[in-house]
């Protein structure tokens, strides 16, 4: 590790929380009452008071400011609140890493990382209304029936499976992959349902390359982590998931209109990757466990050949239902069953997922997991990416 | 003359307005007007799409609208079948292409493929625009589709 990097170790989760999952618009609390009630679930899980909380770092402008949190909360101080801008869920991994950024400057003492969504009473990602003209980069894309989430990243992984060769067996396998770990996990919102490699072959397409279940679910819920000083760490009651390393992830022109990325075939995790291993210290080899965030199954096979986990050329092999199994596999993937079989918590989920491991308390726990990755976002402008480790990985 | 049609491809949708800030205008007014506008430094004469108030590569804030040769070859695609505006209900899957103009160093620019729906789409080949007007907008506006050149 270069000694240009503080980060590694010096703070670490302690609580995670969630609230209940449920589908898109059928909570029937508030957002904001959804993202208290997963504050206070971290805060149980942690042992930690509320009232000691001092510090707020979310993304994807979520709508529950830190003002009104610490409001309700009856905190005495706040010392810090912290917004990631991105696209999508990108900067799931960011909150955590500005989370610890703050802790380890000395700027607050207990931050919380959340992210609360609540579409019934915002409205759903997956569908565009209106009628008044747009502008700006959207005026280049919308008159052209090109909106949603999965339009936007479709192209980027149809010109990948042109330029590489890759893809549609590895896009499958993940989407297994995700539901048959969502088996295992009461939380999940496709716990009970199962996927075969005929159901999806046989699902409709909701823009080709991206069949259904290729896609990511639309929750509603919230969910929260707790994050302090290593120090403070050993003395609660968890096994704490050190913070080895987190990274911000856009390259060259990453967040060009109409699709002018300079770099269009890429999750946006390639000037992470080597920011990430230094200052965690590890290399690709010594990750036990992946969750990567699957907005599309496209993505997902692109962040795991850029952070090192598999290669162009051996993608198709190394990604195999059998390969990405909690039981069994060498590449154990979303083992929550991810954004597209537990819920689509914008990918907050999935890092909170990374410290079960950590702790040895997943529902599809991996044998000996010394260290765990996690990464948010793949395709959009800003992506992030996070490396946990017990404090045996920390050596 | 550079093609043309009054025939929507996807009626309904949300229309275009030129930014409020007056950025992108002459690209808006370029399409009216039959014509492929798209920034270029006067600078350092690099072709730059989105529009943005400054030159990417040189930083100047000096930028050019130049009328471009409205062709190019495409580079990505995808066929969107699930409808996720009230417009596109029962409209049918339809063709949305990434283009690639290389005589602007290689700008991108994503419209519609016009023709056959379920046509075979391949990566690389070229295209050629079609002007598609609105005259009924509010304000009027004209899109830009894109079409397998013909012959090829």
């Amino acid at each position: 590790m270069s000694d240009d990097y503080n980060l590694r170790g010096k703070t670490a989760v302690v609580g995670v929380g969630e609230t209940t999952y449920y589908k898109h618009g059928q909570s029937s609390d508030p957002e904001f009452v959804l993202v208290l009630k997963a504050i206070l679930a971290a805060c149980e899980d942690a042992g930690i008071n509320p009232k000691e909380i001092d510090g707020f770092c979310s993304y994807s402008n979520d709508r529950n400011d830190p003002p009104r949190l610490a409001n309700a909360l009856g905190l005495p101080e706040l010392r810090y609140s912290n917004m990631q801008w991105t696209s999508g869920g990108g900067g799931a991994a960011a909150a955590v890493q500005n989370a610890a950024g703050a802790i380890t400057a000395g700027s607050a003492n207990v931050v919380v990382a959340y992210r609360g969504l609540a579409q019934g009473q915002f409205g759903r990602f997956g569908r565009s209304g209106g009628s008044r003209p747009v502008s700006g980069g959207a005026a280049y894309t919308l008159p052209y029936g090109m909106m949603s989430a999965a339009q936007m990243y479709a192209m980027r992984t149809t010109r990948f499976m042109h330029e590489h060769g890759v893809g549609r067996n590895a896009m499958r396998s993940i989407a297994m992959a995700c539901y048959h770990h969502a088996q295992n996990n009461p939380r999940a919102v496709m716990n009970g349902r199962t996927l075969d490699a005929e159901t999806y072959d046989a699902s409709r397409w909701i823009t080709e390359p991206y069949r259904l279940f290729d896609c990511c679910l639309e929750n509603d819920g919230a969910a929260a982590m707790i994050i302090t000083r290593s120090d403070r760490a050993m003395d609660l009651p968890k096994v704490p998931a050190l913070v080895l390393g987190a990274q911000q992830s856009g390259g060259h022109r990453s967040g060009a209109t109409a699709e002018n990325a300079t770099d269009y075939v890429t999750s946006s995790f390639k000037p992470a990757a080597k920011y990430l291993y230094e200052q965690a210290g590890v290399t690709p080899q010594d990750i036990d466990v992946v969750q990567s965030y699957e907005n599309f199954t496209g993505g997902v096979v692109m962040s795991l050949i850029e952070h090192g986990l598999c290669t162009y050329e051996n993608a198709d092999e190394v990604l195999t239902f059998e390969n990405l199994r909690a039981d069994g596999g060498n590449l154990p993937l979303n083992t929550s069953g991810g954004n597209l079989a537990e819920c689509y918590m914008h990918g907050l989920g999935l890092q909170v997922e990374a410290v079960r491991q950590v702790r040895g308390e997943s529902c599809n726990q991996v044998p000996n997991v010394k260290v765990a990755l996690a990464n948010a976002g793949p395709m959009v402008a800003v992506a992030s990416t996070a490396i946990y480790g017990t404090q045996e990985a920390l050596g | 003359m550079n093609k043309s049609t009054s025939d929507a491809h996807l009626p309904g949708l949300r229309q275009p307005a030129p930014a409020t800030d007056g950025l992108d205008v002459p690209f808006w007014e370029g399409t009216r007007a039959h014509e492929l506008r798209v920034q270029r430094c006067s600078n350092c004469k690099v072709h730059q799409w989105g529009p943005e108030w400054m030159c990417h590569a040189c930083n100047s804030m000096e930028l050019d609208w130049v009328n471009i040769d409205p062709v190019g070859r495409i580079y990505s695609w995808q066929r969107p079948h699930h409808p996720v505006h009230r417009a596109l209900t029962d409209r049918g899957p339809y063709i949305i292409v990434l283009v690639e103009l290389p005589q602007a160093d290689n700008i991108r620019m994503v419209g519609n493929l016009l023709g056959d729906p379920l046509q075979e789409i391949e990566i690389g080949a070229p295209v050629s625009v079609i002007f598609e007007d609105h005259d009924d907008g509010d304000p009027e506006f004209t899109l830009v589709q894109w079409e397998v050149t013909s012959g090829s």
